[in-house]
């Protein structure tokens, strides 16, 4: 811990200290160079990344992995710019992170000066709150309220621009504040004792009610609640991409993911049920394509902790807003006499049906490819990315960490990998290129022990591959698979699909070479090119503690 | 399309005005008008905005400018419930033959002239939106040189909704012609 508080900068780690942060993700600069100097004093961490926007990313899969808001710090002007698109993918999955950027000298403020940018500014739309610190004495509270604001109600990044004259003045003593008074923030927690009430008539009396899990539930950690919830009472689950992981992939109760890339068996199982419980889901374009007429002919009660999601996208029959641990676990005290066996039943048959006819269909497919791979020269060949996802999860450590990136990897892994005991992470919500293999590295750091697996295409991993400089000199250990097929396929798809197949700047070929890429940044590598070698090498590649990239060579024209 | 006009408490922070009307803009509200001014204690301000939009835009608006961390309060003032007042600076065309009519017109309006000159008249016209445009609408027949409008302020009627701030900051709602707290 920081000895002695004697300016602004050390008023600032000794602040980190007291809210427990134990490592920040940065970049240096001259504005934030007070900040950097102080922590040497201090036995918070520091991970040099090599790009800003990599430091938010990492924040942010330490921040789900942990619970603990993580924190990124990085210098003026670039620095801060850099930064943008990180703390915009962490605010629209409502993660939370404390973002710190160095500032010009306060009296340079508004001067258009070397490396000056309006950073909270830029970020006002994405960010939870900002603050631009006008004395040094202000450090210490709004350190505090910076973390209470972006850990509570509805999650998200905290911005907190602090001009480098202000790290520099001194300080008259160090006392960091007990609690937080703000008069004008203050989420609702506890669920509506009379709408709770509510919700549970309405579930007594539905025949077809299914809960559908967003982000919000792994936001609150309410993961066992909800559970506990559907398994008392039988109700099935289907969830939207960022609920994934609520209930592992393979319960009787869990029917997909709903939207335009999941499962159909999910999307005809919400189409059937005459009452939705819509537990921390915004009800986005991607989940649900026509939110106006998911009420028709039922009953939807929507359950978030931000009352401004109830009724944006949808009008709910009954609005309950706050936190869903605190909802389910009221629910869980209550009890019901329901029986949904034929629902059940029902919903199971659905789900045979859409499984057996996919079936069909891939194997179509899959003749085709083993076609396409006889031609192949020796040591070439296409890999099914649904069937390698699905053995990989398989062969993962239960509670293992899976981060998929943006784009065709995303939905395959979606719908492919089975998830028991672990996470399921990915940037849903800005669909950031480039989020999975720093995310991964943040993860992995948060907890030493556990397996973090991340899964890219191609193109997503070249926006971020210099973090392998990273994971190296902080020996973290990242597995890292590389799905290869040379192009940037979920917009060549779209290509396909709708503009005929006119292929319009996605075509990345030649990709380097994976191999001589791994040796530079000196991790192992491997690379499948044949399903009948599959599970030998993913064993190989998950065996060890090591960093490790395995390159997956898939077919350029495959569909998602 | 309904009319709505919303008071706003806000605590008097940096960029408070511009994370509002931000707010406002990047996600599509219209703005008809917008006035903020401190309230007497100085670290709040109040903010009337009059805004328009379908039932869903209204209640979004009141739910999304009410997360905002800065916002103490947002609420409606009902037009029957509420005074609404704007002010307006007029500055007119006129050269003596003509300056009679404006004058009158003004008077009719309890307008008050405010500069004359050779040529021209100012007219300081206070009133509801409605009131100084048919006020503009009847000196549609001279020139008008500039128009200055302020927009509008407003505060509800009586001591129903009347949100008080302590010397401690909070706020509380003041009760029946007794200064308690809640």
């Amino acid at each position: 811990m920081i000895r002695k508080v004697v300016t602004g900068a050390d008023a600032l780690v000794r602040s980190l200290e007291e809210e427990g942060v134990e490592m920040v993700f940065g970049y240096p600069g001259v504005a934030i160079c007070p900040f950097f100097n102080s922590i040497l004093d201090s036995d918070i961490q520091t991970i040099l990344v090599r790009q800003e926007q990599c430091a938010a990313h990492a924040a942010s899969g330490y921040t789900r992995v942990s619970g603990k808001p993580g924190v990124c710090v990085v210098t003026s002007g670039p620095g801060a710019t850099n930064l943008i698109t990180g703390i915009a993918t962490a605010f629209a999955d409502s993660i939370p992170l404390i973002c710190i950027t160095g500032q010009v000298d306060s009296y340079q403020l508004g001067g258009d000066v070397f490396q000056e940018a309006d950073i909270s500014g830029s970020c006002e739309s994405f960010v939870k709150y900002s603050y631009i610190v006008r004395r040094a004495s202000d450090i210490p509270r709004i350190v505090k309220e910076a973390f209470h604001i972006a850990n509570t109600g509805r999650k998200g990044p905290v911005l907190i621009d602090i001009p480098h004259d202000i790290q520099m003045d001194r300080v008259a003593g160090f006392a960091y504040p007990v609690g937080v008074n703000l008069r004008t923030y203050k989420p609702t927690v506890q669920g509506h004792p009379v709408q709770i009430k509510r919700v549970m008539r309405e579930l007594s009396r539905a025949r077809r009610p299914i809960i559908c899990v967003g982000g919000g539930v792994h936001l609150s950690g309410a993961v066992k609640e909800v559970r506990e919830f559907s398994e008392r009472y039988d109700i099935p689950v289907v969830s939207t991409m960022m609920g994934l992981g609520t209930m592992p992939s393979d319960h009787p109760l869990f029917y997909g993911m709903v939207g335009n890339n999941g499962q159909r068996y999910g999307n005809r199982a919400m189409n059937e049920a005459d009452m939705i419980l819509m537990v921390g889901a915004r009800l986005a374009d991607r989940s649900i394509s026509q939110p106006d007429l998911i009420t028709e002919n039922k009953i939807m009660a929507h359950i978030d902790v931000d009352p401004a999601e109830i009724g944006k996208n949808a009008g709910p029959s009954i609005p309950l807003v706050g936190d869903i641990k605190e909802i389910f676990t009221e629910f869980n005290t209550r009890d019901l006499n329901v029986d949904f066996s034929d629902w059940l039943d029902f919903l199971d048959g659905i789900r045979d049906d859409v499984i057996n006819e996919e079936l069909r269909k891939r194997t179509e497919a899959r003749k085709k490819l083993a076609e396409k791979n006889a031609a192949m020269k020796e040591g070439m060949g296409y890999v099914d990315p649904r069937v390698f996802i699905r053995a990989l999860s398989l062969a993962m450590d239960e509670d293992a960490v899976y981060i998929a990136d943006v784009g065709q990897n995303q939905i395959w892994s979606c719908a492919n990998a089975v998830i028991r005991k672990g996470r399921f992470l990915t940037s849903g919500g800005m669909g950031t290129m480039g989020y999975a293999f720093p995310a991964a590295m943040g993860a992995r750091l948060a907890c030493p022990g556990r397996q973090v697996v991340a899964v890219c295409g191609d193109g997503a991993f070249q926006m971020t591959m210099m973090e392998l400089s990273t994971a190296d000199q902080y020996g973290v250990p990242v597995k890292l698979v590389v799905l290869r097929n040379n192009v940037l396929g979920m917009v060549r798809q779209h290509q396909h699909l709708v503009y005929h197949d006119r292929f319009s700047v996605t075509d990345m070929s030649p990709t380097p070479d994976l191999d001589m890429l791994a040796k530079a940044y000196r991790i192992d590598y491997l690379k499948l090119t044949d399903e009948n070698k599959m599970d030998e090498t993913i064993r190989e590649f998950l065996e060890d503690n090591r960093s490790i990239l395995l390159e997956v060579c898939v077919d350029p024209d495959d569909i998602c | 399309m309904h009319r709505r006009v919303f008071q706003l408490l806000v605590d008097n922070n940096t960029g408070v005005l511009s994370r509002v009307a931000g707010l406002f803009s990047r996600r599509g509200y219209n703005i008809e008008s917008i006035t903020a001014g401190e309230t007497a204690d100085p670290r709040i301000t109040r903010i009337t905005v009059v805004t328009s939009g379908d039932e869903d835009i209204l209640e979004q608006i009141e739910k999304q400018v009410a997360k905002l961390v800065d916002v103490r309060d947002i609420h409606e003032l009902k037009p029957s419930e509420s005074v609404y007042r704007e002010l307006a600076l007029i500055k007119v065309k006129a050269d003596a033959s003509m300056r009679d009519g404006v004058i009158t017109l003004a008077n009719i309006f309890r307008g008050n002239i405010i500069d004359v000159s050779e040529e021209s008249l100012m007219i300081e016209a206070t009133g509801n939106s409605g009131k100084i445009d048919a006020l503009l609408r009847l000196l549609s027949g001279y020139e008008i040189l500039e128009l200055a409008r302020t927009g509008v302020a407003g505060l509800g009627r009586g001591v129903s909704n009347v949100i008080m701030i302590n010397r401690e900051g909070e706020t509380y709602r003041y009760v029946d012609g007794e200064d308690t707290e809640e």
